[in-house]
């Protein structure tokens, strides 16, 4: 079966106006948040609930189309770029709420509620979704468990793996299912927790029960200047060895401070050679006195400034700073590629260490910004494309960077997954039988390997007996089909809270 | 293994694969099951060794840990060799400043803790009993303070397992920001032995709180009161920006009083400071609590009820808190019904309980018992699986309710009784899938989850 065969059956399925087949508009749909990974979807679908999704994805198992889910399309590692000969299934038109809970901490969304709605759902009941990502506004809760995404918070309050306690999954051969059931007690294997972090390989989500959290008594933020990264880091150590978990640790570098400071106008210090920022939060019995302990440590490691915010205003214009770094750096260089590499915490003066020696032996500038507490750092690698060779040196430095992150007994990805991008740098961090293990959770759910695939593993396993079969790439749409338009769609359909 | 001489040759490739293999003796019995052969890796080599071992010669496999939790469940099918652990009992590597740690699977939780402590941290899993590392994720567990920290799977950065034909395979790693390929960690916690031996597990730490205070309340008065002013002080704690480290509830005889117990961790003043806040929350709804320097004698254990502990039948009943109330009420009705007397306690915060049934108990009325108190719970939220009973109520149950696995999860059959919010089953084709890919022979404790 041809993919323009599929186009009736899927508008059955999803409704007109809901299949894409125009090139042009297809084309919106090529990339990612990693815009270095293209390519064009033969065939986009917006499903509006589970089932839909459901019979979209049986239709594709039948004919042995591959697949790949898409949420907001935020993703940084390429994971959500499409199939030429697959369908891509866009889940933006699931933005419902279905279901607080507060008394259990509870709610249920679909996947393409967004991850600050979710926070904003629970806010009325003095609750709040931990995992916060700086693209909170846009990525969808979707994205983030099939990224087990992070966020500036996750030091203290832990990932999205750590939040989510029940998903209703389409299996990559269309059957629903549920994994957990909400209470967070394990039964059996933990699929849940599995399924979680696997990139959209293993099924699509189409329902998350997440885990709310009671907000905070207080909360302090503490920013810092400092000469050098040393210094700062000298804190962060300080603070950890004191017993303290902050809610977040944050440092940024020279050049990314003059980066955000450009941009949002932040008022960091001027001419640090480092910001640190530090948030405790919880009772005000503890809280209070930790900050002491906290401004202590942040003065003896010789801070040049520091700053308190109290009140979610003061608060919001220090993180707004941190939280536009990646964007500001866009201003620093034509392009740039960012890494997302871990480091144990205690290696991390040495790591950056390294990096400033790669960058002045290659000449390519890099900016850095970092979850200081949990050793995750996001070199900006800055680089002018027009020149010849420069992308090529840019995507050498930001490969070593990973060399030396694997040397300190790291990981080649925090936060931002796989994907396509860095598929080939598994093999440095794991054997041939690590990969080959992960892969037999991979020929458990689909063993067709049509569920995005090429992503995250540098060679597929064969699954030994395939049920369907494989279709050779598909060129494109075929010439004369009707050209679905979404023009007069609304964009986020309302939220409803029940 | 059927011939003699076959079972010669593969206690031949045992012993050239591990330096320790001995015959099973009966006290290695699990259930009536006394295996062949009881082996003790003292590394990952030899483990994988020995497991390849065992493959070529399609022996059963049977992982131990200090064994106390053996007998729960159903006995295996099939049990070749058990695989005791203890003597892989190191603490591998302690890495204070990153508040991580990787151990060995056979060390036991005791001795990993006092290790940790002298540096002032812990793996905040407050399992009580000789449990292992390896035990521990294995079956899942986790203590009271899960409300606050979680459980095994959200503490796990990084695991090694073998696999059922020797390949060693590891994931995660030791930093606890990772998001590089599959979680394998997070398969093997609630595998129950069945996909695989874990060898060694990396966790992220936590600093230990300089104090603890244990605030306590007891409501007593006349059903359904007691079990409505209960579980809104359950929430009223568990939802407290005072942060609760665990939320726990105790009632030793249906339509009796009920206590509960918050335990809140941090800095001596914070603590003290915190206790009088959580009181004073408590006592706006209940008799007046006290706050206590030591933990309550009920505080963590399985409820207890009369008579010797391998007579009583053991559930485990999970929901989301919100039905609280709707979960003792029908625990309360399914008692008068059956006559049966539990004894009631867990984790109520984290929307957990434990019941205890007694010895002596009839088959059929504690398979009315358990289906008494899954109706109360939605379909899809929560569960109630029998974890440990005697042989005459596991016939029974077999038939009608069905019966836990080691991991928890109930047979089959009971599997109605925590069918997904879409009605089904949560995953449980997946988990075979798994299960088949993993350890295609079924030579990894056979038999111990019944589904699988
Ligand atoms: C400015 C900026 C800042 C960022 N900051 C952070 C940060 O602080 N922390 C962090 O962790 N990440 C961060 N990210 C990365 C990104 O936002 C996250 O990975 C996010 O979770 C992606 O969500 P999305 O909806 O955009 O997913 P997409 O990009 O659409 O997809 C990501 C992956 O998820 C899969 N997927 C999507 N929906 C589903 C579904 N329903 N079921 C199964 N699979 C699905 C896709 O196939 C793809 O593999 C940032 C990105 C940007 C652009
Ligand atoms: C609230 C609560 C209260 C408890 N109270 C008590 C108590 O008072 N006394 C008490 O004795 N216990 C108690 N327990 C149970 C106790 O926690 C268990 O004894 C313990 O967790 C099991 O550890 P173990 O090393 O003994 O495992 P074992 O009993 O040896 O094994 C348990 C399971 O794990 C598997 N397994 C073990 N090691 C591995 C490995 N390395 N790789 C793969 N699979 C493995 C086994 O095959 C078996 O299926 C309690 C548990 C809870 C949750």
């Amino acid at each position: 079966m041809t993919i323009s065969s599929l186009v009736p059956r899927m508008t059955r399925i999803c409704g007109p106006g809901n299949v894409v087949t125009d090139p042009l508009e297809l084309r919106t749909y090529e990339c990612d948040g990693l815009t270095s990974h293209r390519a064009t979807p033969a065939l986009v679908v917006l499903p509006s609930d589970a089932d839909q999704v459901a019979a979209v994805v049986r239709e594709c198992a039948a004919a042995g189309i591959p697949f790949v889910a898409r949420g907001s399309g935020t993703g940084l590692s390429g994971g959500a770029v499409p199939r030429e000969d697959g369908v891509l299934i866009v889940m933006s038109k699931m933005r419902r709420v279905l279901e607080v809970d507060p008394v259990a901490r509870r709610a249920i969304v679909e996947p393409g509620v967004t991850n600050l709605a979710v926070t904003q759902a629970a806010a009325p009941h003095g609750l709040f979704y931990a995992p916060d990502p700086s693209s909170q506004v846009v990525c969808s809760v979707g994205g983030n468990v099939a990224e087990n995404s992070g966020g500036a918070h996750c030091l203290k309050h832990g990932f999205t793996v750590n939040h989510v306690t029940g998903l209703e999954v389409v299996t990559p051969s269309g059957e629903l299912t549920w994994l957990g059931d909400g209470t967070g007690v394990p039964l059996g294997y933990d699929l849940l927790g599995a399924f979680t972090g696997s990139e959209g390989t293993l099924g699509i989500a189409t329902k998350v029960v997440v885990k709310l959290t009671v907000a905070p008594q207080v909360v302090h933020l503490v920013l810092a200047g400092y000469a050098t990264l040393a210094d700062g880091g000298r804190a962060v150590s300080d603070i950890i060895a004191a017993g303290i978990v902050p809610a977040a640790i944050e440092m940024m570098d020279a050049l990314s401070i003059e980066a955000a400071e450009a941009a949002v106008a932040c008022g960091y210090p001027q001419g640090a050679g480092a910001v640190l920022l530090v948030e405790l939060d919880g009772p005000a019995a503890e809280v209070e006195a930790e900050l002491a302990t906290v401004m202590k440590l942040i003065e003896a490691a010789g801070a040049t400034e520091v700053r308190t915010a109290d009140d979610p205003a003061q608060r919001f214009a220090i993180w707004k700073g941190r939280k536009a770094a990646f964007a500001a750096v866009g201003r620093l260089a034509p392009a740039y590629i960012v890494q997302d590499g871990v480091v144990p915490r205690t290696a991390l003066g040495d790591v950056l260490a390294r990096i400033s020696a790669l960058s002045a032996s290659s000449g390519i500038r890099v900016a850095n910004v970092f979850h200081a507490g949990d050793g995750n750092l996001h070199p900006l690698v800055l680089y002018n494309d027009a020149v010849p060779g420069e992308a090529e040196r840019a995507e050498e430095v930001s490969g070593a960077i990973l060399d030396a992150c694997i040397d300190y007994g790291g990981s080649i990805t925090g936060e931002h997954g796989v994907g396509v991008d860095k598929s080939r740098y598994m093999p440095r961090m794991f054997s041939d039988d690590d990969l080959d293990t992960m892969q037999l959770l991979r020929c458990a759910f689909d063993p067709a390997s049509l569920c995005n695939p090429g992503k995250v593993f540098p060679t597929p396993r064969l699954c030994g007996e395939v049920p369907g079969h494989r279709r050779a790439p598909h060129p494109a749409v075929v010439a004369g089909q009707a050209a679905v338009s979404r023009e007069g769609d609304p964009p986020h359909p309302p939220m409803e809270i029940f | 293994m059927s011939a003699r001489v076959s079972a010669a040759k593969a206690g031949k490739a045992l012993a050239a694969a591990c330096d320790n293999v001995r015959p099973g003796a009966a006290d290695d019995a699990v259930g009536a099951v006394v295996p062949s052969f009881v082996a003790a890796p003292s590394s990952t080599a030899q483990a994988s060794a020995l497991l390849r071992a065992c493959a070529e010669h399609d022996l059963a496999v049977l992982p131990r840990g200090s064994g106390s939790r053996l007998s729960w469940g159903v006995p295996p099918a099939r049990c070749d060799v058990v695989v005791d652990m203890l003597r892989m009992g190191a603490v591998i590597e302690h890495a204070a400043g990153d508040l991580v740690a990787r151990v060995q699977a056979g060390a036991r939780m005791a001795d990993v803790a006092s290790a940790l402590a002298t540096a002032g941290q812990e793996i905040a899993l407050d399992v009580p009993g000789p449990a292992t590392i390896g035990g521990v994720l294995a079956d899942a567990l986790a203590g009271p303070r899960r409300l606050r920290y979680g459980t095994p799977r959200d503490l796990l950065i990084g695991i090694t397992v073998v696999r059922a034909d020797g390949t060693v395979a590891h994931s995660g790693g030791k930093v606890v920001k990772n998001v590089a390929g599959y979680d394998i960690g997070k398969l093997f916690t609630g595998s129950a032995g069945t996909l695989g031996l874990i060898t060694e597990a990396t966790f992220r730490l936590h600093p230990r709180p300089a104090a603890r205070a244990w605030v306590t309340a007891r409501v007593q008065g006349t059903a359904p009161e007691v079990t409505t002013m209960a579980a809104a002080m359950v929430a009223a704690a568990a939802n407290s920006p005072l942060v609760a480290s665990a939320v726990e509830l105790d009632r030793p005889a249906p339509g009796g009083p009920i206590s509960v117990g918050v335990l809140l961790e941090g800095s001596a003043d914070g603590v003290a400071a915190r206790a009088r806040e959580m009181e004073g929350l408590l006592g706006s709804l209940a008799q007046v609590p006290v706050s206590v320097a030591a933990p309550p004698d009920w505080w963590a254990g399985i409820p207890t009820v009369e008579g010797g502990a391998a007579e009583h039948t053991l559930m485990r009943v999970s929901f989301w808190v919100s039905r609280l109330g709707g979960v003792l009420d029908a625990i309360d009705a399914a008692a008068r019904e059956t006559g049966l007397r539990p004894a009631v306690g867990g984790s109520a915060g984290a929307g957990l309980l434990y019941v205890t049934l007694p010895g002596g108990a009839p088959g059929e009325a504690v398979a009315r018992f358990a289906g008494r108190v899954r109706a109360a719970i939605p379909a899809g939220r929560g569960s109630a699986a029998v974890l440990a009973a005697p042989e005459a109520v596991r016939g029974a149950l077999a038939g009608t309710a069905g019966l836990a696995g080691t991991a928890g999860l109930a047979g089959t059959a009971g599997l109605a009784g925590t069918a997904g919010l879409a009605g089904s089953v949560p995953g449980l084709a997946l988990m075979r899938a798994v299960k088949d890919q993993f350890d295609p022979g079924h030579r990894m404790a056979p038999g111990r989850l019944t589904w699988a």
